[in-house]
């Protein structure tokens, strides 16, 4: 290892020398999914707009991305000049002085027309740290046949004990038809992602207002005994391994009755050429337990300028062009308005073309509208955030709590160790953490 | 041997040969096939065989979304830069330690091999934040001496092993003629050794090529090499497995090819020095 930084070393001035003379190229870090595939090819209509400024795009995985741009942000690497990132991270990063405030965005951006559930979860000190490119919350997706024929007729606000009877009754194991799929796979964006918005819904909680955890209490035992029992009645096997994709491979192919999970499987689900199920979709508000808050949650994908940067005006002209109202208007006239990035903006559930186009846009809005990250809980909570804590530890948290629950699921503990597993091992965390004594 | 060797046992061992190769080669081959299929058809259970609409759309929308000749380059690049270098360090050292060992000379060995046991996560932030430091990040050069030095370990045990096999007296003679050290390398050792240099070479280069820590981990865009476009195809919400797949097939086709066409030095050069 010993010559290794002679030979960086010398590399090291002559590709400095070549950044130089580089010209304003704007390197933006971004996940695989359909909406931010869709704004990398629409990306000429920025440039053309923009002739001196050109555009690079790094699309990544989620939890690669994370990874990577953590890393990148906190060693103020630079390699980013804009970063794609979610509700979770925004809070915190912007209290540790990593993000720019968006205070460029143009006179005509509109900050007022932002949902302000959405805007809500990206201001720090009233100032926007992070612009939201889309917004998603989770809903019911069921199967309008298996329904009909079992005679039962969905509410658009059901209840768990609706939700949970319909699945017993739907339930055809002989045949592979299975109730409702829930997410079982350990992570804190998967299980705990839904869990922790359906406890909300039970009146649980992850800490009291002095950070104490709360997995001791009533409330939690009656969410993972409800989930499990449900899942074994009802629920497809395997299910302690299933995330997003597998419970969507599931559903298309005609297996689930229910599907509880993001608001963006709706395009998924009804589109036939990827769906053997897409004309016998109906949507319903993720359920609630008659306690004031429903089972659902709230995320959006959003754009923010790293401080580690030196293009931030670049790029805050950038993150205005997409997230934007006439960015809206491009993909509507280049792709149809059924997709156009929903969940950030007012305007666009105003707009009569969008709701014809969308069957799914009401159910949408009225998902983001139940959730409000700042009162997640039916108890007062110290933290923000509806499916997860904003708190740096909450990653390694929501894990090693979601290792347990999936364990629960899977049979190999019951649900009163996994409770007490959780409890434990999130103490000892928030004493470590200084939170508590 | 051949004698002893009736008909029925060699169905049997060209039977488990072939099952044993097959098993193997699955994966690979599945995800050439599922590069073929709809959406749609590469997650239908039961799941289509050879029976199914064959296309090419997944290929057509790859090629727009990403620039994969880039990404090939620099694989290239990362690849070959990085085992010529380690090649460089690499066959003096295994001459001195194969030729005038000392009493040392197996721990050495150890110590280089102990290397490969920590795993490389240990020490990604220092690594990254010398790149940082350096001006390295999302660059060729960083990639090729990382590379070169994580794969070092390797390329001097397989030389070492290789060296060992030559006589001794072969190279005494050439220094009695009266060669210095460096022709006693280039003209009389590295001739013998070539079928050695050249399975190590090609190892090494099929290890970098494949290598997804380093290349994912210190890359953004301009040097992101064909890990980084795998790796952009694959997303927790969405089923794009045709389409990772096709992404997958473009990835490796070349090493694939490379293997082919370089398979009779590739084991050649494993089993060397295995028949004493």
């Amino acid at each position: 290892m010993r010559f290794m930084p002679i030979l960086l070393g010398t590399c090291a001035a002559a590709l400095l020398a070549g950044q130089a003379l580089a010209e304003t190229t704007l390197t933006i870090a971004t996940v695989n999914n359909g909406d931010m595939i869709r704004m990398q090819k629409l990306t000429d209509d920025f440039t053309a707009k923009h002739p001196d400024i050109k555009v690079e795009w790094v699309t990544m995985e989620e939890n690669v991305l994370r990874q990577k741009v953590t890393t990148d942000i906190a060693t103020k690497g630079g390699q980013y000049d804009i970063m794609t990132i979610g509700t979770y991270e925004v809070p915190i990063w912007a209290k540790q002085g990593w993000l720019v405030p968006l205070e460029s965005l143009g006179a005509d951006y509109d900050v007022d027309d932002l949902l302000p559930a959405i805007r809500g979860g990206l201001t720090v000190e009233d100032k926007l740290y992070a612009a939201p490119f889309y917004g998603e919350s989770s809903m019911v997706m069921y199967r309008t046949d298996l329904f009909e024929k079992a005679g039962l007729d969905m509410p658009d606000a059901p209840s768990w004990d609706f939700v949970a009877e319909a699945a017993r009754k739907i339930t055809d194991k002989d045949n592979e038809v299975y109730g409702i799929c829930l997410r079982g796979k350990a992570g804190w964006g998967e299980n705990m992602a839904f869990l922790t918005a359906t406890a909300n819904s039970f009146g649980a909680r992850w800490f009291d207002e002095n950070w104490q955890p709360q997995f001791d209490q009533p409330e939690w035992k009656q969410t993972l005994q409800f989930y499990v029992d449900l899942m074994e009645d009802a629920g497809p096997p395997g299910a302690s391994s299933n995330g997003f994709n597998e419970n969507l491979a599931l559903f298309q192919t005609g297996k689930c009755g229910m599907w509880i999970d993001a608001t963006v499987a709706a395009s998924f689900v009804t589109n036939p050429d990827e769906s053997q199920v897409a004309d016998k979709v109906g949507f319903a508000l993720a359920p609630d337990n008659g306690l004031g808050k429903r089972g659902n949650w709230l995320w959006a994908w959003s754009l923010a300028v790293p401080a580690g940067s030196e293009k931030t005006e670049a790029a805050q002209e950038f993150i205005s062009w997409a997230t934007g109202k006439d960015y809206a208007k491009l993909v509507a006239a280049k792709e149809g308005w059924a997709n156009v990035p929903p969940g950030t903006r007012t305007s666009l559930y105003e707009n009569p073309m969008y709701q014809e186009a969308a069957p799914f846009a009401e159910m949408t809005l009225e998902s983001i509208k139940a959730a409000d990250p700042k009162h997640p809980t039916v108890d007062p909570v110290p933290y923000v955030g509806v499916q997860f804590v904003a708190i740096p530890e909450f990653q390694g948290l929501g894990t090693a709590v979601g290792q347990q629950f999936s364990a629960a699921l899977a049979g190999q503990v019951s649900v009163d160790q996994a409770l007490k597993n959780a409890q434990t091992l999130t103490e000892r965390e928030m004493k470590r953490s200084g939170y508590i004594k | 041997m051949a004698r002893a060797v009736t008909t029925q046992r060699k169905l049997a061992f060209t039977i488990i040969a072939w099952t044993v190769g097959l098993t193997l080669f699955f994966p690979v081959l599945w995800t050439i096939l599922t590069s073929f299929k709809t959406e749609g058809e590469a997650i239908a259970t039961p799941p289509t065989f050879f029976f199914f609409d064959w296309t090419l759309e997944n290929y057509v929308e790859v090629q727009e979304r990403s620039n994969y000749l880039r990404h090939a380059m620099n694989s290239v690049v990362i690849s070959v830069g990085s085992t010529l270098l380690g090649l460089l360090v690499a066959i003096p050292a295994a001459w001195s330690m194969a030729f005038s060992p000392t009493k040392r000379t197996k721990d050495i060995l150890m110590w280089m091999l102990s290397t490969k046991m920590l795993p490389a996560v240990g020490v990604l932030m220092p690594i990254y934040l010398m790149c940082q430091w350096l001006g390295l990040l999302d660059s060729l050069v960083a990639l090729v001496a990382i590379l070169m030095l994580m794969n070092l370990p390797i390329i001097v045990w397989m030389l070492y092993t290789y060296f060992k096999e030559i006589p001794g007296d072969i190279l005494e003679a050439a220094r009695m003629d009266g060669a210095s050290l460096g022709k006693e390398i280039i003209y009389v050792l590295t001739p013998m050794a070539v079928p050695g240099i050249a399975s190590t070479l090609l190892l090494n280069i099929i290890l970098a090529w494949n290598e997804a820590f380093w290349t994912l981990n210190l890359t953004a865009s301009k040097a992101a090499p064909l890990t980084a476009f795998i790796a952009s195809y694959s997303s927790p919400e969405g089923l794009f497995w045709a389409k990772l797949s096709a992404a997958s097939t473009l990835a490796i086709a070349p090493i694939l090819v490379m293997g082919w066409f370089s398979q009779k030095q590739l084991v050649r050069g494993l089993t060397f020095g295995a028949v004493k």
